[in-house]
């Protein structure tokens, strides 16, 4: 735990002559769970695809620590090492599910894919892992045969959860995974993630226009405005004492957080 | 003596609002406060005087202009005015209470969850943080049957209550208590001043805010007198 999981310094990502992100630097220790907010076209789904390599940086590294304590730059990984790395220690929830599930895959399937990936191929045990983790996220085991797109918007997104976190990741990048929800299910995905993170000690970067989301799950916050952060610390001193003119304009903005 | 507890040095807070004209309003100013183990400081002054966001800068919720708030933790000391977050974070963990004004609520999380995740958080069996979370609530008269539910739909009272468990169920070395009896009737108002006594009695260092006379009195040991600070 004393030592951080990523390393980003100065990544900036233009394109054309559009500013995706610019200068971005922080750290992230493992377990450590840091929500980006701003609005849209801030940069950060930008932001999140260059963190999770797949999205090339103009300028600037991610440095990514593996388990075996390696300081592996994402940007300079051959496409082969980089393609491991994604499959068995990051994960990626997209806002869209359908950006993120195989769709014309049964719900085991689609978590079993990871797992297939790195060369497991006994089927009974991948069953098994299928049925134990639509558990966990909240899926009646009995819909594994299921296709994706006979599940609701919060099951495909519990779905998605349980396609990444099958292989164990370490760091979790998550764009906006409870938009689009309705409350109700929105705060029982929100419950979910609440404990899978902290018993998993997963790290997180959570990308969140709902500032309330990023209080309940997020340790640290990043606001970002034009492509640039503009301000970072605590969740709740981001959200209680904001300092930054756009800061105090977005909490200002809301009901309550 | 011991070295103290907490250790304030020339704090000052002062809020620039930019979506209001740039507005400079000074929450307190050159605030300096040494508190031991075993005291209890409470914080005293007219509504606005910057009692409220004195406790905040203390646990960094605020960010304090300038001035330094250093406290004991780990057997070392710890600035908070200028730790990394993880930091601020594990000192939160282990060291430092903080009973707001006002609950938190979150969605779907029960009473007895919101209390006894303070002790698995501290790696506390789940059996026992649950055996010593209904100990508290029932000390604290939370009718039984509203544990399992989640407190947004309690009165006040119920869920000051509920805060007050959270930061007492762990015996925090240092606690900071906002108005921690303002809602509560009097039986209520007597556990809790006895809760704060023996929090006193293992030793912990208290700041309070404390309307009520009679509940200052019986567990403050001095008082900060704070005043509204002219307009900056
Ligand atoms: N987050 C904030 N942003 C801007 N101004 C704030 C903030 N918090 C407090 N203030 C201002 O700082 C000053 C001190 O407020 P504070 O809440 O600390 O007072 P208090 O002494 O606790 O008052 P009360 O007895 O009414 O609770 C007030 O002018 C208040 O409006
Ligand atoms: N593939 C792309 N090609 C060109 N411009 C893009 C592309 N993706 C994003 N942008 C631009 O980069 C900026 C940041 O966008 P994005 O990262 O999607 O922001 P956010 O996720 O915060 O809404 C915007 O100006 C957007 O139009
Ligand atoms: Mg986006
Ligand atoms: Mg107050």
């Amino acid at each position: 735990m004393d030592q951080e999981l990523l390393r980003v310094s100065g990544l900036t990502r233009y394109y054309g002559s559009r500013v995706g992100c610019r200068d971005v630097s922080f750290s992230l220790w493992p377990g450590e769970v840091l929500a980006i907010v701003g609005e849209s076209g801030s940069g950060k789904s930008t932001l999140l695809s260059l963190l999770s390599g797949r999205l090339a940086p103009t300028a600037g590294d991610v440095s990514y620590r593996d388990r075996d304590g390696r300081w592996l730059s994402l940007p300079n990984l051959s496409e082969a090492d980089r393609r491991r790395l994604q499959r068995t220690d990051l994960g990626v929830v997209h806002q869209n599910p359908r950006d993120g599930l195989r769709m014309r895959v049964s719900a085991g399937g689609n978590i079993g894919e990871r797992l297939m990936a790195l060369g497991h191929r006994h089927y009974g045990r991948l069953r098994g892992t299928g049925l134990d983790w639509m558990e966990r996220v909240e899926l009646d085991p009995q819909r594994i045969d299921d296709h994706p797109s006979a599940f609701s918007g919060g099951m495909q997104q519990r779905l998605q959860i349980a396609r990444n976190l099958v292989t164990e990741p370490r760091l979790v990048f998550m764009d906006e995974p409870t938009s689009g929800l309705d409350v109700s299910v929105q705060a029982r995905l929100l419950d979910l993630l609440r404990h899978l993170v902290a018993s998993l000690g997963l790290a997180v970067v959570l990308v969140t226009h709902d500032l309330a989301v990023a209080r309940i799950l997020a340790h640290r916050m990043m606001v970002m405005r034009g492509g640039e952060v503009v301000e970072t610390g605590l969740a709740d001193q981001v959200l209680d004492d904001p300092c930054h003119p756009y800061t105090q304009l977005l909490v200002s903005s809301i009901l309550q957080a | 003596m011991n070295a103290p507890m907490i250790s304030i040095r020339a704090l000052a807070k002062t809020f620039t609002l930019h979506t209001q004209g740039g507005t400079r309003i000074r929450a307190f100013d050159g605030v300096d406060l040494d508190v031991a183990a075993g005291e209890c400081v409470a914080l005293h002054g007219p509504s606005g005087a910057g009692k409220s966001s004195l406790l905040r800068s203390i646990y960094a919720n605020y960010r304090p202009s300038s001035g330094r708030v250093v406290v004991r933790h780990n057997g070392g000391s710890v600035d908070m005015t200028a730790a990394e977050p993880r930091a601020i974070l594990d000192v939160r963990r282990k060291t430092l209470g903080y009973v707001s004004q006002f609950l938190r609520v979150i969605p779907r999380v029960s009473t007895l969850d919101l209390v006894a995740e303070r002790l698995t958080a501290m790696g506390v069996e789940a059996g026992e943080a649950v055996a010593r979370a209904c100990g508290l609530l029932a000390r604290l008269n939370i009718p039984e049957r509203l544990w399992p539910l989640a407190p947004a739909t309690f009165s006040g009272g119920e869920q000051q209550r509920v805060n007050i468990a959270r930061g007492f169920v762990r015996d925090y070395p240092i606690l900071l208590l906002d108005e921690p009896t303002a809602s509560l009737d009097g039986e209520n108002r007597r556990t809790v001043v006895n809760m704060i006594l023996e929090a006193k009695g293992r030793g912990a260092a208290i700041v309070g805010i404390f309307h009520d006379d009679e509940v200052r009195e019986a567990v403050a040991d001095r008082c900060l007198h704070l005043t509204r600070p002219e307009e900056a």
